[in-house]
């Protein structure tokens, strides 16, 4: 195991797109704007994209869900530091304009299923985190506004899902099964010759029983809508997951000295190694930090032996023998991380770690952020 | 200080939807739950819905199949099941209790249909999952369920979404069997059947989730249960003694008189600071405590399980909830 340089890494002018990546909860977003911070003061310009970001942190980077694109945060020293939050039925929207003709996008923009997919349900979140990053990357390319662009995944069941939603996409595209759903708008009876081997016969019969015709001619007909604008979003995914693999980018895995977390991220880590994705280390967030000055066995004896000797019905030796409980406690949290860490490392041995210690309060500010940042 | 409320129990309900920020533990909570209400011979059923096979883990049993499987025996009697749905199965299910179909199956994989509600079509999974969950409950109604259902559900920012989906899928289609079911899962879930439960922190961001969550579900007018605020540590200290702490007390000598002779001075330094640092923490502690009062919930604190989770410390957070530690 070696120590995860991240100043190295932000320092590298080959990296142009940093993923943090981990379970939900262990701080992907802070690390990311963290990184963000650091890199921008010294010398990069940065722009993070972040997808669900607490309210506290949005407001320390100066975010509001009203923008789909980066705006300067202000307060940066040195360096430039662009943010935004990613509003998913916006980018949604912005994908059907842009592919589709006018009157088809007034069309698939207000069909109901539409509407439903693009705001609230779960999965579009990954498919539009993935469609943004392409759009910053392009930008970026073309005019040269960004240097790196730092990005953290959507809250989602599982971290694997950001990478699956182009591939997920496209399996959804090539399948029968939106061929049969756009069937009644391409003429029915073309499709169904060459479909009846297949059971189509019991397939729309199931389809119609659970749908409804109604519904199912609806379907039909917004499926069959957007397969064209589709098509160009798909080739964009395919483009951005390509890019996820190209020697500019770094995954970063987060975590925290837990064991689900630190199950994630291996399961992540081994991931990215059968994608062929690089991965640059692995950040634990909230370690417990101890001194070596006093054991827990020793801090342990001692309040044993205050308690013992009747010094602990005074004052100052029941506080002194409970602060040295306190702090045997420390030591064991402290080492109960370091086991969990060990796991890790023992699976995962070239894989580069860095220990960020527990901070008593959350992140309000830049400041803190920055604080953070000196930590890595 | 701290107030530790283990007398305040869960309030009743035939399922129970457990939600959390990642990180704050809804699953143990969940198993602990399940524990908790399958006490004194009743028995729980206890379902994960996001594939991660956590409580296998949790009760140290093998991945669990799609098929209710016993997993643990609760205090004084009575029985945890347990359930990791699968969607494509949870629509296999579905489509032969409703329909008697399930022998389109095989047709329906071939098509891709399966994979497309499955997995592609964003929200369809959790019409099943959602769908899987009232009907186990609904089995009370026909005399041969569970006394009560534990659902590990998702995440606190996606919660309401999920438990709303039935409402969003009976307005795209406006009658027909779809409509139907959809309704009728929703009579279950906007119902007093069901309590919400919120797992959180002490700590400012899980709980600024948890009180962005309850407004979230209070708007789509989802029934809230308890707020259950896990990994509480205890500490036989207070603030007055740890003002006193840093204040200059007399530690040295009480460590010399302990037998700390080597770096006294040192280690006297040591135990201040963390003494100072544990006093902040009690504050945050006390105002994070102050802000989820103001939604007039049950709020209940389950214990900081210093050795790790395991079916021992299960056992010990189920006889907080039940109020009997």
């Amino acid at each position: 195991m070696s120590d995860f340089d991240l100043d190295a890494l932000i320092d590298d002018p080959l990296i142009h797109t940093i993923v943090c990546t981990g379970s939900g909860g262990v701080g992907k977003t802070t690390t990311a704007a963290a990184l963000g911070v650091r890199a921008a003061e010294r010398g990069r310009r940065v722009c993070v994209l972040t997808i669900d970001p607490a309210k506290r942190l949005a407001q320390a980077m100066g975010l509001s869900r009203l923008d789909n694109s980066p705006r300067p945060v202000s307060g940066v020293i040195h360096g430039t530091l662009d943010a935004m939050m990613l509003d998913m039925k916006r980018t949604f929207d912005e994908v059907v304009e842009g592919h589709a003709d006018p009157e088809r996008a007034a069309q698939i923009l207000a069909n109901p299923f539409y509407q439903a997919l693009s705001s609230s349900f779960a999965g579009t979140q990954e498919y539009m985190a993935m469609e943004k990053l392409g759009q910053l990357r392009s930008q970026s390319d073309a005019d040269g506004t960004w240097d790196l662009i730092i990005v953290d995944t959507p809250p989602s069941r599982n971290a694997l899902d950001f990478l699956d939603a182009p591939k997920r996409l496209g399996t959804f595209l090539d399948g029968r099964f939106i061929r049969i759903l756009t069937a009644p708008a391409r003429g029915a009876g073309r499709s169904l010759g060459r479909l009846a081997a297949m059971g189509f016969g019991i397939f729309t019969n199931v389809l119609s029983k659970v749908l409804g015709a109604q519904v199912l001619a609806d379907v039909g007909t917004f499926v069959a809508a957007i397969d064209t604008t589709f098509g160009g979003f798909r080739e964009r995914a395919d483009a951005t997951y390509a890019l996820l693999k190209e020697r500019g980018t770094a995954f970063v895995v987060v975590a925290t000295p837990e064991p689900d977390a630190l199950r994630e991220a291996a399961y992540f880590v081994e991931r990215l190694r059968t994608d062929d994705m690089p991965l640059a280390g692995l950040v634990v967030n909230r370690v417990q930090e101890v001194s070596p000055l006093l054991g827990a066995d020793q801090a342990t004896a001692a309040a044993r032996e205050l308690e013992a000797s009747g010094a602990a019905s005074s004052e100052e030796g029941r506080i002194t023998a409970a602060l040295l409980r306190e702090h045997a406690a420390r030591i064991q949290t402290a080492a109960r991380q370091e086991h969990v860490i060990g796991r890790f490392t023992a699976a995962h041995p070239l894989v580069a770690i860095a220990r960020v210690p527990a901070l008593p309060e959350d992140v309000h500010d830049l400041a803190g952020l920055r604080r953070i940042g000196e930590l890595f | 200080m701290a107030v530790y409320c283990a007398q305040v129990t869960v309030p009743p309900a035939d399922l129970h939807v457990v939600s959390g920020k990642g990180g704050t533990g809804k699953t143990t909570v969940a198993a602990a739950l399940a524990l908790a209400l399958a006490a004194e011979g009743r028995r729980t059923l206890l379902m994960e819905v996001e594939g991660r096979q956590g409580i296998a883990q949790l009760f140290d049993v093998p991945p669990l199949p799609h098929a209710e499987t016993r997993v643990a025996v609760a205090p004084e009697g009575g029985e945890v099941w347990a359930l990791a749905v699968d969607p494509e199965d949870a629509l296999l299910d579905y489509l032969e209790i409703f329909y008697n179909l399930r022998r389109a199956g095989s047709a329906l994989r071939k098509m891709g249909a399966i994979d497309f509600a499955t997995t592609i079509a964003p929200g369809l999974r959790d019409v099943l999952l959602t769908g899987k969950a009232i009907e186990v409950v609904r089995r009370k109604d026909k005399g041969h369920g569970y006394d009560a259902v534990v659902l590990d559900a998702p995440p606190t920012g996606r919660i309401t979404a999920f438990l709303n989906v039935n409402t969003e899928v009976s307005g795209l289609a406006r009658m027909g069997p779809i409509h139907n079911h959809a309704e009728l899962v929703m009579s279950v879930i906007a119902s007093p059947r069901t309590a919400v439960h919120l797992v959180t922190l002490l700590e400012e961001m899980p709980v600024q989730e948890t009180l962005d969550g309850i407004q979230e579900l209070r708007e789509a007018h989802l029934p809230l249960g308890a707020i259950l605020v896990n990994m509480v540590r205890r500490s036989s200290l207070d603030e007055d003694d740890l003002m006193r702490a840093s204040s200059g007390l007399a530690i040295a000598d009480q460590l010399r008189s302990a037998g700390i002779i080597r770096d006294t001075d040192a280690v006297a330094a040591l135990l201040v600071d963390e003494a100072r640092d544990l006093a902040q923490r009690l504050t945050l502690e006390d105002t994070e405590r102050d802000r989820l009062a103001t939604t007039g919930l049950p709020v209940l604190e389950l214990p900081l399980l210093r050795g790790g989770v395991d079916l021992g410390g299960l056992f010990t957070l189920a006889a907080h909830l039940r109020g009997v530690s």
